[in-house]
């Protein structure tokens, strides 16, 4: 039974990597527009009107 | 607010990172009340790309709202021209009024949920190994290893529970949260005494930590259904940007309400409504219904106060302001919201009632089944563990899911079809109405009244007249006629209660009140200038649907008895109460309410504050006045009315859901408690029971 000794902090830091990443979304807000991340899926960002590439980079923290 | 400055979910200051990449511009907040998909993001977000003195844009879908950074003093404009060009309803908001947008309860509630149901995932995976028949050295290492993960993640996580546990019980009040923190506090405790003497009893930190994360999942959809509604109602505020005419000498600006300083001079206009306190430079006339409820017109001199919120009529009045806008408009919205509170209070919701219910039986049963083993084994540790297996097991985690469940989802439905519920029992006492009043004006009928086809020389001629007077049936004559010429009638003098008269083209005219209403005398000839309203969309059909579902309807209203009599008769109304004055409004709700009726309120205006905060539950349009949304329970964002009875109909559906939930948590407590009684419960069997018994409820709750 020694591999426990391997295993089970082993299962603990995965299992509390989960939960940083987590907490990384919430701080970053990314649960503030669950309906527009949902469609920003479908957006093409080669394609934007304005001809700029790559959307995050002109836009804005959400709110 | 303190418990969330430890909160892993707040950044240190989220504003000040904001701030920081906005530094130099401006952020402007617009309304997109039209956009639905991916391509209107793509939409507004591009053409706001394209718009000069613009920095960024961020939709908010969810929100439909979009957050504009722009070059300071750009201002609003080019980008509100640049939608509007390019296809796109958008209305300016005003930032003050909002939320800063950040959910931060929702966030704090998010993270605790993460760390419970992290601890509670690898708490459980030891437990599984426990369960499956680990013993001695690998019992006592899993249970040490459980101990470290579950009991800094229930300090954290549990909090909520036991701040509103000792908070009630401060008050001298039991509440759900009682017994769900002194079973998570139990089970804690005896499982860290297990641990510690490895006295070969179980140990319950999967239970506590399960429990914890269940009951946090029902906080937050309660949370969220909520905040939606209220971010919702905060917009609408917000809409309404408010703007004032600053005299600056001799010129005139128009400046943001919130920038007004003590000591600026405001003009306003007659029918406009004093943005800030502050002093009449000049007399004149006032409607001061708004904070007073009086509906008599007030005659202030030159050097009387004037305070935020009063109409001016009359005359136009010029206002040197003594108190900046948040100050003036705090104050006054606070007044209200207490006034509006003040009844509420006292209504407990169904879950409070079940938990006033449930508390002591499950204490009680507790301290039995400590009595009852005690005296038949003598063992103190035995019994402590039986007493806490009942306390656990029994713990309502299907009744704190049972009732937030239902609210969320019907709640949420609501919301999409237009009804917004800003009171967390708002949709219980919809259940429980049975006699609904109608405001006549503005909830019924819209728009101004329309006045009968009149020559330009009648029309004229009551322009001049009804211009003259402060009467309300004057002034809305005055309002129908904007556009028309008024007539140049001379020695104007006014008989109060009975009408206008004055010479023109040398003869006798008056406006005055006559056995047709109001009549208009012009060459000898009376004209009589009846008043006719607008019906709101679905009128009809909403008092039909509400009478043939058996409620009580009647109309109320500050109007003349023929006027509103016939427009009941169009709606098939029978009770009438017309006249009614602001108090007479509040009096009759209060009369009803003590006869044992449960009364809806809905109304509009100012006149109807009192009666709105006063009724068993009320909901206002989304045109009405700042005071009476704030008074109300809920507001209708859609102009049909039928959206009245639908949301009657989806209470008492979401209270019959409510029940058969309380209904399935209690089965299941009955099957659970005898087991745990006789001492056979064990962690595994807690676990399952309060998983089966949560999944079950929140399915009931959310199927159609």
């Amino acid at each position: 039974m020694n591999i426990l000794i391997v295993l089970i902090p082993v299962s603990v830091c995965l299992g509390a990597l989960g939960l940083v990443a987590c907490i990384w979304t919430l701080r970053h807000g990314q649960y503030e527009d669950l309906e527009g991340d949902a469609a920003r899926v479908l957006l093409d960002d080669d394609d934007r009107p304005d001809g700029k590439r790559h959307g995050p980079a002109q836009t804005s923290k959400p709110d | 607010m303190t418990a969330l400055a430890a909160c892993p979910a707040c950044t240190a200051a989220p504003s000040a990172a904001q701030t920081a990449r906005d530094a130099s511009g401006e952020v402007l907040h617009l309304s997109l009340p039209g956009i639905s998909c991916a391509a209107c993001i793509a939409g507004v977000e591009g053409t706001l790309a394209g718009v000069p003195g613009v920095r960024a844009a961020r939709v908010n879908l969810g929100r439909r709202r979009v957050r504009v950074v722009t070059e300071p003093g750009t201002g609003a404009a080019p980008a509100l021209a640049a939608l509007e060009t390019a296809g796109f309803e958008a209305h300016e908001l005003d930032t003050s009024a909002l939320d800063s947008g950040n959910d931060d309860p929702g966030r704090a509630l998010l993270a605790r949920i993460a760390v419970a149901g992290f601890a509670m995932m690898n708490v459980m995976a030891l437990s599984v190994a426990v369960w499956s028949g680990a013993t001695a050295a690998t019992e006592a290492m899993f249970h040490w290893i459980s101990a470290a993960i579950a009991l800094p993640a229930l300090a954290f996580a549990a909090v909520p529970f036991f701040a509103s546990a000792v908070s009630a019980l401060r008050a001298g009040r039991v509440n759900m949260d009682v017994p769900i923190a002194l079973a998570i506090f139990l089970a804690s405790v005896t499982s860290l005494h297990e641990t510690v003497y490895g006295a070969g009893a179980d140990t319950w930190f999967d239970a506590a930590l399960s429990l914890t994360f269940f009951l946090l999942a029902g906080r937050y959809l309660d949370h969220r259904a909520r905040a939606t509604a209220r971010s919702a109602a905060a917009e609408l505020t917000a809409l309404e940007m408010p703007r004032a005419t600053l005299l600056d000498g001799a010129a005139r600006r128009t400046v943001a309400v919130a920038d007004i300083v003590p000591g600026d001079r405001i003009a306003l206009s007659a029918g406009a409504r004093a943005p800030v306190d502050g002093v009449a430079e000049d007399g004149g006339v006032l409607d001061r219904s708004a904070l007073t409820g009086e509906s008599a017109l007030v005659r202030i001199a030159a050097g009387e106060p004037v305070c935020a919120g009063e109409t001016v009529m009359d005359a136009p009045l010029t206002l040197r302001a003594t108190a900046r806008a948040e100050d003036s408009a705090l104050r006054r919205l606070a007044a209200l919201v207490e006034v509006a509170e003040t009844g509420r209070h006292r209504y407990s919701g169904i879950a409070d009632r079940a938990a006033r219910l449930y508390a002591p039986l499950v204490h009680g049963l507790a301290a039995i089944a400590f009595a009852g083993w005690y005296t038949a084994t003598g063992d103190v540790h035995l019994a402590i563990g039986i007493a806490t297996a009942v306390l656990i097991i029994t713990c309502p985690c299907a009744l704190g899911l049972a009732v937030p469940a239902v609210t969320a989802s019907v709640t949420g439905r609501l919301f999409r079809s237009g009804v917004l519920l800003k009171s967390e029992t708002a949709l219980e006492r919809l259940a429980d109405v049975d006699c609904i009043l109608l405001d006549k004006t503005g909830t019924l009928t819209q728009g101004t009244p329309q006045l009968p086809e009149l020559s330009d020389d009648a029309a004229g001629v009551a322009l001049a007249l009804a211009r003259a007077s402060d009467h309300p049936v004057s002034r809305a004559i005055a309002a129908a006629l904007e556009g028309r010429a008024a007539a140049d009638v001379t020695h104007i003098g006014e008989v109060p209660g009975e009408g206008v008269s004055g010479q023109w083209r040398g003869a006798p005219v008056s406006l005055a009140r006559g056995p047709l209403g109001t009549e208009l005398a012009l060459h000898g000839h009376i004209t009589p200038l009846p008043m006719t309203e607008t019906l709101r969309p679905g009128a009809e059909a909403m008092a039909a649907a509400l009478i043939a579902a058996g409620y009580e309807v009647r109309m109320l209203s500050g109007d003349r008895p023929e006027a509103a009599g016939a427009l009941a008769r169009r709606l098939g109304i029978t009770r009438v109460h017309a006249a009614m004055r602001p108090e007479d409004k509040a009096a009759l709700v209060e009369e009803l309410g003590a006869a044992g009726r449960r009364v809806l309120m809905v109304g509009d205006g100012l006149n109807d504050t009192a009666a709105l905060a006063a009724a068993h539950v009320s909901l206002a349009p989304a045109s009405a006045l700042d005071a009476a949304r704030v008074a109300s329970d809920g507001l209708l964002l859609a102009s049909d009315l039928m959206t009245i009875p639908q949301t009657l109909r989806a209470s008492r559906g979401a209270l019959r859901r409510i029940r058969q939930n309380l209904g399935i948590a209690a089965g299941y407590n009955a099957i659970a408690i005898p087991i745990a009684l006789v001492g056979l419960a064990s962690p595994l069997a807690a676990a399952l029971a309060m998983s089966l018994s949560s999944v079950t409820v929140v399915m009931n709750a959310v199927r159609r």
